[in-house]
């Protein structure tokens, strides 16, 4: 006998990401998702972009990683609210659950922050298959990858709104062809914005600040 | 990568499932809609699924899964296809304003169990 179901089976997991972005909707905090593979130099531009804008935007972060606090203790040392989350206390995951961030974000003050900017585990695969109540997902990919990443993970590029290119410096260095790395992006998601930045040297870093500041609505 | 606790949650969706009057039957089938562009892989999830089972009400039961090709539609055009690779870009009109319809499914649709 055969017994409808039709029930999605991350239902458990978007459930707790609606309840997510009502709590962030109602304290007026926007929340960003930020993923890349490891590597991709995620916390430094976290570092960089927290030193753009703060102290004007009350920002915070929640950092996520399978094993130590290194990254919370980089972006602390910016002075900005930092949540660790470790996955290995809850079996070594390789995204983050939206009952993680519900987690977490119980340890900040909501009603004292504008932004929110998490920073997921270093992985272009399972990420972006968990919403976990965010308004906005971008990916960080870097120069010292292959141009084709985004053809070869392309969900993760089709699900963010927009991908930060990394490592900008490096480039005399490298054979990498960024008009190949720009097409395959626009391949997954025509429409996507593409910001060229160098973590370490600032470079290209203001019309991304911009752009995150009008898709957050705050000056 | 995460296939041990998507076969984890299908486990505990499926024996919810069970309708109280068949409590004691046999489960033999449970069916799944997986999405090509959904980040599990099937062989890895059957895998899964099959170390799981033992001891829990689905012992014995096979995970039957059905693979959903990814169609997106153009905006612009209405135009409608399945995406064999990685292309988001009207095949007709060559606009790149498109919707995914289907390919991240990952949904029980039914289980089956014995009659008798």
């Amino acid at each position: 006998m055969e017994i409808k179901v039709v029930k999605k089976v991350l239902d458990a997991n978007n459930e707790i990401a609606m309840q997510n972005r009502k709590m962030f909707s109602e304290n007026k905090v926007f929340t960003i998702n930020m993923m890349s593979s490891p590597g991709s130099g995620k916390t430094s531009i976290l570092e960089q972009t927290l030193s753009m804008i703060t102290p004007e935007i009350k920002a915070a972060v929640i950092v996520g990683d399978i094993c130590t606090t290194n990254d919370a203790m980089r972006i602390a040392a910016t002075g900005v609210p930092a949540v660790q989350i470790n996955t290995d206390e809850f079996g070594g995951d390789c995204h983050i659950g939206a009952h993680f961030i519900k987690k977490a974000a119980a340890e900040l003050d909501l009603e004292n922050i504008d932004l929110l900017i998490i920073e997921n585990i270093g992985n272009l695969v399972c990420p972006a298959e968990f919403d976990i109540g965010e308004n906005l997902r971008v990916v960080a990919l870097s120069v010292t990858e292959g141009e084709d990443k985004p053809v070869k993970y392309p969900l993760m590029f089709r699900v963010c709104d927009a991908v930060l290119l990394n490592k900008m410096d490096l480039l005399p260095y490298l054979d990498y062809k960024i008009d190949e790395a720009v097409k395959n992006i626009k391949m997954i998601k025509h429409e996507m914005p593409v910001f060229q930045m160098s973590a370490k040297t600032g470079q290209g870093f203001q019309p991304w600040i911009d752009w995150l500041k009008k898709m957050a609505n705050v000056e | 990568m995460h296939e041990l606790g998507i076969a984890s949650n299908i486990i505990e969706i499926a024996i919810d499932s069970i309708p109280a009057d068949l409590n004691n039957m046999p489960v033999e089938k449970i069916n799944l809609k997986l999405g090509k562009l959904s980040s599990v892989v099937a062989e890895s999830l059957k895998f899964c699924f099959v170390t799981l089972i033992p001891g829990t009400r689905l012992e014995g039961a096979e995970l039957s899964i059905e693979e959903v090709p990814v169609t997106a539609k153009c905006k612009k055009c209405n135009f409608k296809w399945i995406v064999s690779e990685p292309v988001f870009v009207c095949k007709k009109c060559g606009s790149g304003l498109i919707d995914i319809i289907s390919g991240r499914e990952l949904d029980i649709s039914s289980i089956e169990i014995a009659d008798n």
